[in-house]
C-alpha cells in the first residue's frame, strides 16, 4: 500500500466491492478475484452483463477469473511494469488521456528541479556504496513565494507530464512484447479497450492483490497502474479507482490498527531515534503545503498522535512529558518481517509471538525460517487451531532434539466466539454478533493480551526491571480489566471529549492540547453518542451506485469512495452524471461524504487532501526506488533486462545475509518460471482443518504447461518434483493448456504454478510452496518475492511428498 | 454426520386424493420430506472470517442459552441484507460450520520444553505465568533505554510479535496499544506475506 | 400441506402414466437456470449441498484436474466438471455444475418399479424415497442425464432432490443461495424461460453467436435449465444433444405394464416430433 499512500495520500483500496458494478472496463491483473474473493468478483460479472463491460484479465496463467473474462493476456511473471509502462506509452502516444482531470487533480503541471535525471536503469541520485537513492535531486521546482513552480499548458519540458512521457516513451508495444512474452497484436487490443476509459463518460477499474504487491519491484507495479489511472481519470469516481483486494477478514483493519512495522493506528508514524522529542517528531511527520490550494490535511498530525497518546497513557499523558511521548520504542532501521527473522537468523531476537498467524507456511526460504526458529528462546502461538509454526521443531526432516527453543501454544477463541468489527478490503468496518461460547478451556485473544499485560505489569512492580514506566502508566480502565469487552475497545479507538465525556463524531474535533482521546483516528465516527456506526445494517442505496451510507461504517467518516472530489470537474460538475460521485451545489456537496471540506468550493483546495501538493502524484519522491516506475527483472529471472542490461534488478533492495547464495545463477540449471498462489477452496492454511474443503480441494498440486509436461514425461495426475536453489516439493502433476509458453527475448520460456496451502499440520498434508520461494523482499514494504522465481522440474516416481 | 435425510414421514394430501381418484390404494403416501433443520435454530448475524470481501452471515444456533446448555452452531449461510454478498457465500464461506465447531479446535495450552519431542499440557495458570515471566526476561536482558549516540529510544529488541490479520479491530488495537507500551517495534501481520 | 408439494407422479403407480392434476391451479412451477457464461466453478454450490444435506464428506485425490471428485456419487450430489478446450487460438474453460436436472418426463421415474419410490412434485422436483427404492438402479439406467447414485453401503439411489425441504420453507436451493456470482438463479419456471432467452441475446452481443438455452424437449423441458455460452460445444460441457426419456424396462409396474408402455410410447413419438420440429442442431427449448 506504500505505492498508493506516495500517489494520492492514503493506502487503502480506493472504492469498495459493490462499486466496481460502476465500471465500464475492469481490469483485473495481479489478482485473481474469482479465486480469492469469488462473492466481491460477483460486481465484475455484474458490471460485465448490466454494464456492457469489458473484463479483462493479464496473468501468467489463464485463471478461473480468465474464464469469464471478455479476455485474457498471459504474461511472464515480474513482467508487470513493462506491461503497464507499455499501457501508459500508449494511452500518451495516442493522446487518450483526460485532459482535463489531469490538469486539474495530479501533478503533471507541477516543475521538477533540474537535476533530475534518468539514464541507464538508473534515476538520478543513486549511491553505489549504500545501494540507495539520494533523492535530493527528485524534488520540485520552486517559486520565489515558495510554493511549487507549475505550467498548466504541461509544456514546459521540466514538467511532470513531460517528463512521463519520455519516461515511459521507452515501453513500446514490441519492447512489452519482447519482455512479457505476450503478443503484439493481443497487447494492441488490451490497450485499446484500457484506453477507451480516458473520457469524461466511461470510467474503468482496476483490481489488483498480491500478485502485485509480491514481487521486489511490487510498489512500483502498483504506482505504474495508479499513474495509469491518473492519466485516464479514473480515480476518485464510482466504477473507477485502483482497488487493492486483501486476503484475510481483517487485513484492512489489522493495518489500520498498525499491527505493522514502522506505523501506530491510523498511519501515524512510529518514531524514530532521532526524533528526540516529541516536537521533534511532529515536525518530521506534518507536512507543509507545497502549493497555497491544498487541504494538506496530514497538517493535522499532531492533533491525531496527542489523542492517540492520550487514549494510551489518560492522566499519565501530560504536555509536561511530551504526552508520553518517550514511552513508545523508537524503532531502529526495518522491522518487516524479513528483517524480524533476520534478527533471529542472527541469534539476536530472543522470543517471538504469533498470534492468528502460521508464520513457517507464510514467509519464504522455509529452510532458512526453520533455521530462524530454532535459534528463539522461546516462542508463543496463539491460534484457535494448531499450527505447523508451533510445531516447527517436528517439521519434515528435523531433529526436535537438536531444537532448544521452548514453545507454548494456547487455544483461543474464534470470530464465531466473539463479537468485534472486521473492516472489509473496501474499508467498511462491519460489526458482527457473537453466535456461541467458546468451549471450556478456551480463552479470547483480549483475556491473553489482557492476563500477559497483568502479569508483566505486576512482576515489574514486585521485582523492578527495565524501563516499566510505560507498562505501569497504559491506561486500563476496563469494567473487568481482566477481560476488557470490545465495545469497550470500539469506544476507546473512537474516542472521547475528555472535559464532556462525550463520544466524539469526528476526527476533525481532534486537539493536540490533551483535550481528546482517540485511540485510532481514522474510525473516530465509529463509535458515536448516536451508538454503534458499525453495526448499522440500513440497505437502502438512494444513487443506485452501491454506496449504502447506512451499512456499517467506512473510514473516513464514511465516506465510500476515497477521493471523491475527482469525480467532478473544476467547477464542481460530476464527469459523468450517470455516476456522480459528489456534485457541487453551489453551497455545499452533495452525493458521497465529500472526500474535501462539505462546504469548501471547488475552487478553493485540490481533490486530493491528503497531500501537500493538493493534488495526486503522477512523480512521487517518497518510494526508494524512484518517481516514476521501471522495469527490473525478478531477482531469479529467466531472461536478461531488455531495457538496460547493466541493470538488470532493481538495484536499491535489501540484502540480507547470505541471501545472494540461495539465488539461482545463470549457471544453475533452473530454467523455469514459477510463482505461487492461492486457490478458492483454501484459505492459506486454516482450511486444512475444515473436511468439506479438504474433499473440495485435497492434494498439493503442481501446474504444469502441456508442451513441458510432454518434454519431462510427467503425466497428468502422476507426480512431479519442483525444486528451487533452496527447496524441493512434490505433488500431483496438474497438466494444463491454461499455461502457454512464451517467447521472451527471443526465447522459449515456461511457467509453472504452486498453490501455498499445504504443511504438515491439518486434515491434509503436503509439501510447503515456500520451500522454493527467495528470501529477498520489494525495495519498500519488504513483501516477499514470492511471485516470480526459478525452478527445475521432473517426473516423480515416489509417492512421497 | 448422518447420511440419512429423512427425519419423518408426511402424508401428502394431494398425493392421496390423487390415487384415491383412480380407486386404488397406495397408501401410505410418498412425500416425505425432512424438516427445515433451521426451523427453530436462533439467528446471528456475523461476518465470514476468511477473505477481505467480508460478506455478511448469518449463523444458525441451537440451544437455549439456559444455564445447563451449550449452545451449538448448525449452519452457516449469507445474510440476503448485505449488500456486499447479498447471501452468497464461495465454497470456503459455505462451509464454514465445520470451522465453527470443528473436533480440531484446541481446548488446552500446550508446553514444549527445549528438545522434547512431544507437547506436555498445561493450564492456562501455568502457561500466563510462562509467559509473562519469559516475557519480562527477554525484555529485561535486550531492552535499550540509550543507543550507541546517547538518543533516548527506549526500545525492547529481543522479542517480535506478529499478527494477525484475523482477528477484530479491537483485538488489533488492543494489540498495538499493548506491544507499543512494552516498547516493542518488531511487530507486523500478514499484509506483507 | 403446503401447495409446493403436491404430487403430481409416483413411481410405480398410475400417476407415472397419467400425472395427477394439481389440485389447485396456479401452484408455482419452479426452475433453476444455470448461466454458464458466469460461473466461475468456485464449487460454491457443490459444498453449499453437501452441507445443507449432510452428505457424507468422501475421501478424494487429485486426480490431475481443479475437479474435486471423477465421479457424482450418492453423497455427491452436484459435481462441478472442468474441461480444457482449444478453439483455435483462444482457450476455453467450461465449467459445469453437474446435478440432476429435473426433467418434466423424469425417465428414472418411468423406470422405476417400487412405488413410490421415486416422486415428482407438481413444482417440477423430483425427489427420491429411499424408505422405498429396493435397490433395483432401474433409475440409473432411465436417466438421459446420468445422474442417479447407488449406494452400497444403503442399498439406494441418491440424487439432488432440489433440497425440497427448503423449498417446502419459501427458501430457494442451497446451491442458488450460495452462488457468488449469480450464476444460479431461482424462480417460476416461465421467469426463468423468459430470463434465460434474455441472457442468451446479451451473450449473442457479446460475440458469443452459438450461445443457446438448455432445457431439451426430449424429456419434456427440464427444472435445472443452462445458458450454454457455446451451444455449439454441448458434448464439451457433456450434455447430450438429445436427451429422451426412455422407457426403460419397466418390470415393476405390474399391473400398470401395458398402459404404461402404451403410454411411453405415446411419450417417446411426442418427444421425436420436437426433436424433428427443433431439428439436431439447436439445444435451444421449446417447453
Amino acid at each position: 500500500m506504500a505505492s498508493l499512500a506516495a500517489t494520492f495520500g492514503r493506502g487503502a483500496m480506493t472504492n469498495h466491492w459493490k462499486d466496481i458494478k460502476n465500471a465500464d472496463v475492469v481490469l483485473v491483473m495481479g489478482a485473481n478475484p474469482a479465486e480469492n474473493h469469488p462473492c466481491g468478483f460477483k460486481w465484475a460479472i455484474e458490471a460485465r452483463d448490466e454494464n456492457g463491460a469489458a473484463l479483462l484479465t493479464i496473468d501468467p496463467r489463464f485463471t478461473r477469473t480468465s474464464a469469464v473474462a471478455d479476455k485474457h493476456m498471459q504474461i511472464r511473471p515480474g513482467s508487470d511494469i513493462a506491461v503497464l509502462g507499455g499501457l501508459i506509452r500508449y494511452i500518451l502516444t495516442n493522446n487518450l488521456h483526460h485532459t482535463e482531470y489531469v490538469q486539474e487533480h495530479t501533478n503533471a503541471s507541477f516543475l521538477v528541479g533540474g537535476d533530475f535525471g534518468f539514464e541507464d536503469g538508473l534515476f538520478s541520485g543513486f549511491e553505489e556504496a549504500t545501494s540507495a537513492y539520494d533523492k535530493a535531486s527528485w524534488g520540485y521546482e520552486f517559486g520565489s513565494d515558495g510554493y511549487v513552480r507549475r505550467d498548466q499548458t504541461l509544456q514546459d519540458p521540466r514538467c511532470v507530464f513531460q517528463l512521463l512521457q519520455r519516461h515511459y516513451e521507452r515501453y513500446t508495444p514490441e519492447m512489452v512484447a519482447q519482455i512479457a512474452g505476450c503478443s503484439v497484436e493481443k497487447f494492441l487490443e488490451m490497450a485499446e479497450i484500457i484506453g477507451s476509459t480516458g473520457r469524461a463518460d466511461r470510467v474503468g477499474t482496476i483490481m489488483y492483490a498480491v500478485g502485485w504487491t509480491m514481487h521486489t519491484v511490487g510498489s512500483q507495479i502498483i504506482r505504474t497502474a495508479a499513474i495509469m489511472q491518473l492519466l485516464l481519470g479514473n480515480i476518485g469516481r464510482p466504477g473507477g479507482g485502483i482497488n487493492a483486494l486483501r486476503g484475510h477478514a481483517n487485513v484492512q483493519g489489522a493495518t489500520d490498527h498498525a499491527i505493522v512495522a514502522g506505523i501506530l493506528p491510523g498511519y501515524l508514524k512510529v518514531p524514530t531515534p532521532e526524533q528526540e522529542t516529541l516536537r521533534d517528531h511532529l515536525d518530521a511527520s506534518t507536512p507543509s503545503p507545497l502549493v497555497p490550494d491544498t487541504s494538506n490535511y496530514w497538517g493535522n498530525y499532531p492533533n491525531f498522535l496527542v489523542s492517540q497518546l492520550k487514549a494510551w497513557f489518560g492522566e499519565n499523558a501530560t504536555p509536561a512529558n511530551e504526552f508520553g511521548y518517550q514511552y513508545l520504542g523508537k524503532q531502529e532501521g526495518d522491522a518487516t518481517w524479513l528483517s524480524i527473522w533476520d534478527e533471529a537468523y542472527q541469534g539476536r531476537l530472543e522470543g517471538f509471538i504469533a498470534l492468528g498467524f502460521n508464520p513457517l507456511l507464510a514467509g519464504p526460504d522455509v529452510p532458512r525460517l526453520i533455521e530462524s526458529m530454532s535459534r528463539l528462546k522461546w516462542k508463543v502461538v496463539i491460534d484457535p487451531f494448531m499450527l505447523d509454526s508451533a510445531e516447527f521443531w517436528r517439521s519434515p526432516g528435523v531433529n526436535p532434539a537438536n531444537i532448544e527453543t521452548e514453545v507454548m501454544y494456547l487455544p483461543t477463541t474464534h470470530w464465531i466466539e466473539r463479537d468485534g468489527s472486521f473492516t472489509n478490503s473496501g474499508r467498511w468496518a462491519q460489526w458482527k454478533e457473537k453466535a456461541i461460547d467458546p468451549p471450556d478451556g478456551v480463552r479470547s485473544d483480549t483475556y491473553v493480551l489482557s492476563e500477559l499485560f497483568w502479569r508483566v505489569k505486576e512482576l515489574y512492580r514486585q521485582e523492578g526491571g527495565a524501563y516499566n514506566e510505560p507498562i505501569q502508566h497504559l491506561t486500563w480502565d476496563y469494567l473487568n480489566p481482566r477481560q476488557p469487552t470490545l465495545v469497550e475497545l470500539a469506544k476507546e479507538i473512537n474516542g472521547f471529549n475528555q472535559q464532556t465525556g462525550e463520544l466524539l463524531s469526528s476526527f476533525g474535533e481532534l486537539r493536540a492540547d490533551g483535550s481528546t482521546t482517540a485511540g485510532n483516528w481514522i474510525y473516530t465516527g465509529s463509535y458515536t453518542e448516536d451508538g454503534n456506526m458499525m453495526s448499522r445494517r440500513g440497505t437502502a442505496d438512494p444513487t443506485g451506485l452501491g454506496m449504502h451510507h447506512d451499512w456499517a461504517f467506512s473510514w473516513p467518516l464514511n465516506r465510500r469512495v476515497l477521493y471523491n472530489r475527482a469525480s467532478a470537474d473544476a467547477a464542481g460538475n460530476p464527469w459523468d452524471q450517470k455516476r456522480s460521485g459528489i456534485a457541487w451545489t453551489g453551497r455545499e456537496w452533495i452525493g458521497d461524504v465529500p472526500d474535501y471540506g462539505r462546504t469548501t468550493p471547488p475552487g478553493a483546495a485540490g481533490a486530493f487532501i491528503m497531500t501537500e501538493e493538493g493534488v495526486a502524484r503522477l512523480f512521487s519522491s517518497q518510494l526508494a526506488d524512484g518517481p516514476f516506475s521501471e522495469h527490473y527483472e525478478p531477482v531469479e529471472s529467466p531472461t536478461v533486462n531488455a531495457l538496460h542490461e547493466s541493470v538488470p534488478i532493481n538495484p536499491v533492495i535489501n540484502w540480507y545475509d547470505g541471501v545472494r547464495e540461495t539465488l539461482a545463477a545463470a549457471t544453475d540449471n533452473f530454467p523455469y518460471a514459477c510463482t505461487v498462489y492461492r486457490v478458492v477452496e483454501h484459505e492459506h492454511f486454516v482450511t486444512r482443518n475444515v473436511p468439506l474443503l479438504v474433499e473440495a480441494m485435497p492434494d498439493f498440486f503442481v501446474e504444469i504447461p502441456e508442451g513441458l509436461a510432454a518434454e519431462k514425461g510427467i503425466d497428468n495426475g502422476g507426480r512431479a518434483r519442483v525444486w528451487s536453489k533452496r527447496g524441493s516439493v512434490e505433488g500431483v502433476a496438474i497438466v494444463t493448456k491454461r499455461i502457454k509458453p512464451l517467447t521472451v527475448n527471443g526465447k522459449t520460456v515456461w511457467t509453472i504454478g504452486i498453490p501455498v496451502h499445504w504443511g504438515f499440520v491439518g486434515i491434509t498434508q503436503g509439501s510447503m510452496a515456500n520451500l522454493l520461494t527467495p528470501y529477498v523482499g520489494d525495495a519498500n514494504t519488504r513483501c516477499p518475492e514470492f511471485k516470480s522465481f526459478l525452478v527445475n522440474v521432473e517426473r516423480a516416481e515416489s509417492s512421497l511428498a | 454426520m448422518s447420511i440419512s435425510r429423512r427425519t419423518f414421514l408426511k402424508t401428502s394430501v394431494a398425493g392421496a386424493m390423487g390415487v384415491s381418484a383412480l380407486g386404488l390404494d397406495l397408501k401410505p403416501a410418498y412425500a416425505a420430506v425432512r424438516q427445515l433443520k433451521i426451523r427453530n435454530a436462533r439467528e446471528y448475524k456475523t461476518v465470514c472470517p476468511y477473505c477481505a470481501v467480508g460478506c455478511g452471515t448469518i449463523a444458525y444456533v441451537h440451544g437455549t442459552g439456559g444455564l445447563n446448555t451449550t449452545n451449538t452452531v448448525i449452519h452457516v449461510e449469507g445474510d440476503p441484507d448485505s449488500p456486499i454478498n447479498g447471501g452468497t457465500l464461495c465454497p470456503k464461506g459455505a462451509s464454514q460450520m465445520q470451522l465453527a465447531i470443528s473436533p480440531r479446535l484446541r481446548k488446552s495450552p500446550m508446553y514444549r520444553e527445549p528438545g522434547a519431542s512431544e507437547w506436555r499440557e498445561v493450564d492456562w495458570d501455568f502457561a500466563m505465568d510462562w509467559f509473562a515471566r519469559k516475557f519480562k526476561e527477554t525484555r529485561d536482558a535486550t531492552f535499550i533505554q540509550q543507543d550507541n549516540e546517547g538518543r533516548t529510544v527506549n526500545r525492547c529488541n529481543g522479542i517480535a510479535w506478529v499478527g494477525s490479520a484475523t482477528v477484530a479491530n479491537e483485538d488489533a488495537y488492543l494489540i498495538t496499544k499493548t506491544m507499543r507500551a512494552m516498547g516493542l517495534t518488531y511487530i507486523d501481520h500478514q499484509a506483507r506475506i | 400441506m403446503s401447495d409446493t408439494l403436491s404430487i403430481k407422479r409416483i413411481s410405480a403407480s398410475p400417476s407415472a402414466l397419467i400425472p395427477l392434476e394439481s389440485l389447485r391451479s396456479g401452484g408455482p412451477v419452479y426452475s433453476k437456470l444455470v448461466d454458464i457464461s458466469k460461473c466461475i466453478g468456485c464449487k460454491g454450490c457443490e459444498v453449499a449441498c453437501k452441507e445443507w444435506n449432510d452428505l457424507k464428506v468422501e475421501q478424494t485425490s487429485n486426480f490431475g484436474s481443479m475437479q474435486s471428485h471423477q465421479d457424482l456419487s450418492s453423497n455427491t450430489w452436484l459435481l462441478m466438471r472442468f474441461n480444457e478446450v482449444e478453439d483455435g487460438d483462444d482457450l476455453h474453460w467450461l465449467i459445469k455444475k453437474d446435478a440432476c436436472l429435473h426433467c418434466e418426463e423424469p425417465g428414472c421415474l418411468f423406470a422405476c418399479p417400487a412405488p413410490g419410490a421415486i416422486v415428482q412434485y407438481q413444482n417440477g422436483i423430483v425427489d427420491f424415497n429411499q424408505e422405498n427404492c429396493i435397490g433395483c438402479q432401474y433409475c440409473v439406467s432411465g436417466c438421459p442425464f446420468d445422474i442417479p447414485r447407488f449406494d452400497k453401503q444403503t442399498k439406494t439411489v441418491a440424487k439432488c432432490n432440489m433440497c425440497i425441504d427448503r423449498v417446502e420453507a419459501g427458501l430457494e436451493p442451497a446451491c442458488v443461495k450460495t452462488c457468488p456470482t449469480n450464476a444460479i438463479e431461482w424462480g417460476i419456471k416461465d421467469d426463468m424461460l423468459a430470463q434465460a432467452e434474455k441472457k442468451v441475446e446479451t451473450l449473442r452481443k457479446r460475440g458469443y453467436d452459438h450461445a443457446a438455452v438448455y432445457n431439451p424437449g426430449g424429456v419434456g423441458g427440464t427444472h435445472m435449465m443452462y445458458v450454454v455460452p457455446h451451444g455449439d460445444r454441448l458434448n464439451d460441457y457433456s450434455l447430450p444433444a438429445h436427451p429422451v426419456a426412455s422407457p426403460g424396462p419397466l418390470r415393476g409396474l405390474n399391473v400398470f405394464q401395458r398402459i404404461g408402455s402404451y403410454l411411453f410410447g405415446a411419450g417417446v413419438i411426442s418427444a421425436l416430433a420436437h426433436f424433428l420440429a427443433v431439428g439436431p442442431e439447436s439445444p435451444e427449448d421449446h417447453a
